[in-house]
């Protein structure tokens, strides 16, 4: 028996003639374990909803395979694939009542009554809907049509979970309440999950792995912590973060037993030789010009630093975020004390080469990490 | 409620009696001549109070038809007949092939869906006087000529455009994700259909099946053309008041009142059923 809930390979999905349309997912190949939840992260159109859809059923994949369960699905209809849905726009049936519509898989499965009774119940006060459950979805209001609609999906036994957007219109509190509540049941039931968001805290609070998508394409498929320590390129790096990853393009140059990276402006990072990895030096002074990406919480104000001028200062209730005009650009960095500085203000930036991330300048893939190489 | 001023009330009733009074004079008149003799119906000036008879109805429905020049025989009733007959069978084969098309033509867009949309459209956009003489010859030639099966063909024309394109609307407001909802929790393509689009498009497919049975009750040139006496609906058959010894006035007024009653009756009913439908809100993106 195979262990992957979930193969996709090789696939595909053209809104139009193949070939010739909209290139919404491009040779796209993931493989999900049982019991894996797996968030598909992107900004809208990057391709994570047809992803899902073609997963579903509801789109035809254009080319290659999915495998759900070993089992060869992409050419069958939606009802012989094993796969629950939440749908972004929950879609409950307007003539049932919540608890119908959550019921109704399970009666269609010819459960019986007391047992699709207990599961309702479960599922509902795990939700807070209870008190809903005798309403029609055209009186509940939308966070609640989305929990009612989340937990029509989580009900069933299936092979694959999908849900999109799962949580978008629930209230802040409500939300970070429920995404431990879901995340334990799903691990507690041993369901494969599927979610697809554009919002990062709730990948990385809900997943076990995040594919982030970008144009159609997979840019990296990893655990929530690799991805933050380890983009694979420069997109996933300024994509994930909040806030996100100070990039800029920097000429390298070697003077004496110095590593300068030059940026605009006339500035320059100097580092010791000793300062980077035999492997990392190597790579970069292989090269002529590369960016560097930076993350907020890992710029330093020290006194022998590089001149910046502060632009704007906003005091978050827990930590500072301080954004300076550098380098012909913008850099933020993030402090956790109150930090008081005017506006205009200079302040001098370092920036420590162990958290230093080097991208390639023309195809934007990660060269190294820190001291480590990509 | 808005409020209004009494003077904007009383305008408003005003206004309201005088259309009423517009409309619905003409039907009060016909319903008061169907119970006159041809003499207190042509009399000058009209009156209005009058000794009612049932003599026109009883003529129709017995259909004997005695006028100066001696009795005529009519079949009104049996125009009546072929009316509901032909009017709820072409529009119950209009629903049965148009319902399903509209669905597809809603859901699938293929290669040249549009085109066979607007294709089905455009019979009503052709005057059918046009189509007339060359459906004649054919009708003759096939043997389709003065046959239920030829008429209720014809009508086609008139109500599946309609249904298609009212109903196609309909069931493009449902999310298409209700109906994948659905199917994904183990249901076909047609249970589907069934369970999740037709009931959700119930109000859209009880306006268009009214609307195209009474355009198909109000035809009145296909069946002239193309059938005689015995398979004519009343709008042809109501031709037969005009006799050779005069204008049938009474007669003429009570078909009226019967061939209406019908459709009244069947658009208050489908009325009654539109609201509580439409009111439910039952779509909700």
């Amino acid at each position: 028996m195979s262990q992957s809930a979930l193969t996709i390979s090789g696939v595909d999905k053209f809104y139009g003639p193949i070939d010739r349309g909209v290139h919404a997912v491009q040779n796209l190949t993931m493989e999900i374990g049982r019991g894996e939840i797996v968030a598909l992260l992107g900004s809208s159109g990057c391709g994570k909803t047809s992803t899902l859809r073609m997963i579903a059923g509801f789109e035809e994949v254009s080319r290659g395979t999915i495998s759900v369960a070993g089992r060869k699905v992409h050419t069958l209809p939606p009802v012989k694939r094993n796969v629950a849905m939440a749908f972004e726009g929950y879609s409950l049936y307007p003539p049932l009542t919540v608890r119908e519509n959550m019921a109704f898989a399970l009666k269609a499965a010819k459960l019986p009554r007391s047992e699709v009774d207990a599961k309702v119940a479960s599922i509902a006060k795990l939700l807070e809907i209870e008190d809903i459950l005798e309403r029609y979805p055209s009186s509940i209001s939308g966070g609640q049509q989305q929990r009612a609609s989340l937990g029509r999906a989580l009900i069933r036994k299936a092979d694959l979970h999908l849900l999109d957007e799962p949580m978008g219109q629930l209230e802040p509190q409500l939300r970070a309440v429920l995404r431990g509540r879901i995340k334990h049941f799903i691990k507690e039931q041993g369901l494969t999950a599927i979610l697809v968001t554009h919002d990062q805290t709730e990948a990385n609070a809900l997943a076990d792995r995040i594919a982030v998508m970008e144009g159609g394409v997979l840019q990296q498929f990893d655990t929530p912590d690799m991805i933050k320590q380890r983009p694979a390129n420069l997109f996933t790096g300024t994509f994930v973060g909040e806030p996100p990853m100070n990039v800029f393009e920097a000429y390298v140059g070697t003077v004496a037993d110095k590593i300068n990276l030059r940026l605009p402006d006339g500035l320059s990072l100097d580092y010791d030789k000793d300062a980077f990895s035999g492997s990392v030096r190597d790579e970069l002074v292989k090269r002529e010009r590369v960016v560097i990406g930076i993350r907020p919480y890992a710029v330093r104000r020290s006194k022998d630093g590089v001149p910046a001028t502060v632009s704007a200062n906003q005091w978050l209730g827990d930590q500072t975020h301080i954004a300076a005009d550098f380098a012909g650009g913008s850099l933020v960095l993030v402090e956790h004390d109150r930090t008081r500085l005017e506006l205009g203000a200079p302040i001098n930036i370092s920036i420590d080469p162990k958290n230093l991330h080097v991208f390639d300048q023309s195809s934007g893939m990660a060269i190294s990490h820190g001291m480590e190489l990509a | 409620m808005e409020h209004t001023s009494p003077l904007e009330r009383i305008l408003r009733g005003t206004a309201l009696t005088l259309v009423v009074i517009f409309f619905m004079f003409p039907i009060v008149w016909i319903l008061m001549m169907s119970f006159q003799t041809n003499e207190t119906i042509l009399r000058i000036p009209p009156q209005l109070v009058f000794k009612p008879t049932l003599a026109n109805y009883t003529a129709l429905i017995t259909g004997k038809l005695t006028t100066a020049a001696g009795t005529l025989d009519i079949a009104f009733m049996r125009n009546l007949w072929n009316s509901v007959f032909l009017s709820v069978t072409s529009v119950a084969v209009a629903l049965l092939l148009g319902v399903p098309a509209a669905y597809a033509f809603a859901r699938h867009k293929f290669r040249g869906s549009e085109d066979i949309a607007f294709t089905l459209l455009s019979f009503r956009f052709a005057p059918a006087l046009l189509v007339l003489l060359p459906l004649t010859l054919y009708f003759q030639k096939l043997g389709l000529a003065n046959t239920y099966i030829g008429l209720i063909w014809v009508y086609q024309l008139i109500c599946l455009p309609l249904i298609l394109w009212i109903v196609r609307g309909y069931f493009e407001d449902i999310p298409a994700d209700i109906e994948y909802a659905y199917r994904i929790a183990g249901h076909s393509w047609f249970a589907t259909f069934r369970k999740i689009a037709l009931p959700l498009a119930g109000p859209g497919i009880a306006a268009a099946g009214l609307l195209a049975f009474i355009f198909a009750w109000n035809n009145f040139v296909f069946a002239l053309v193309l059938a005689s006496a015995d398979k004519q609906p009343v709008t042809v058959g109501a031709l037969a008041f005009i006799t050779s010894s005069g204008i049938q006035y009474g007669q003429i007024s009570a078909a009226i009142v019967l061939s209406i009653t019908p459709t009244l009756a069947l658009a208050l009913y489908a009325q009654r059923y539109l609201v509580e439908g439409l009111s439910l809100g039952a779509v909700k993106g």
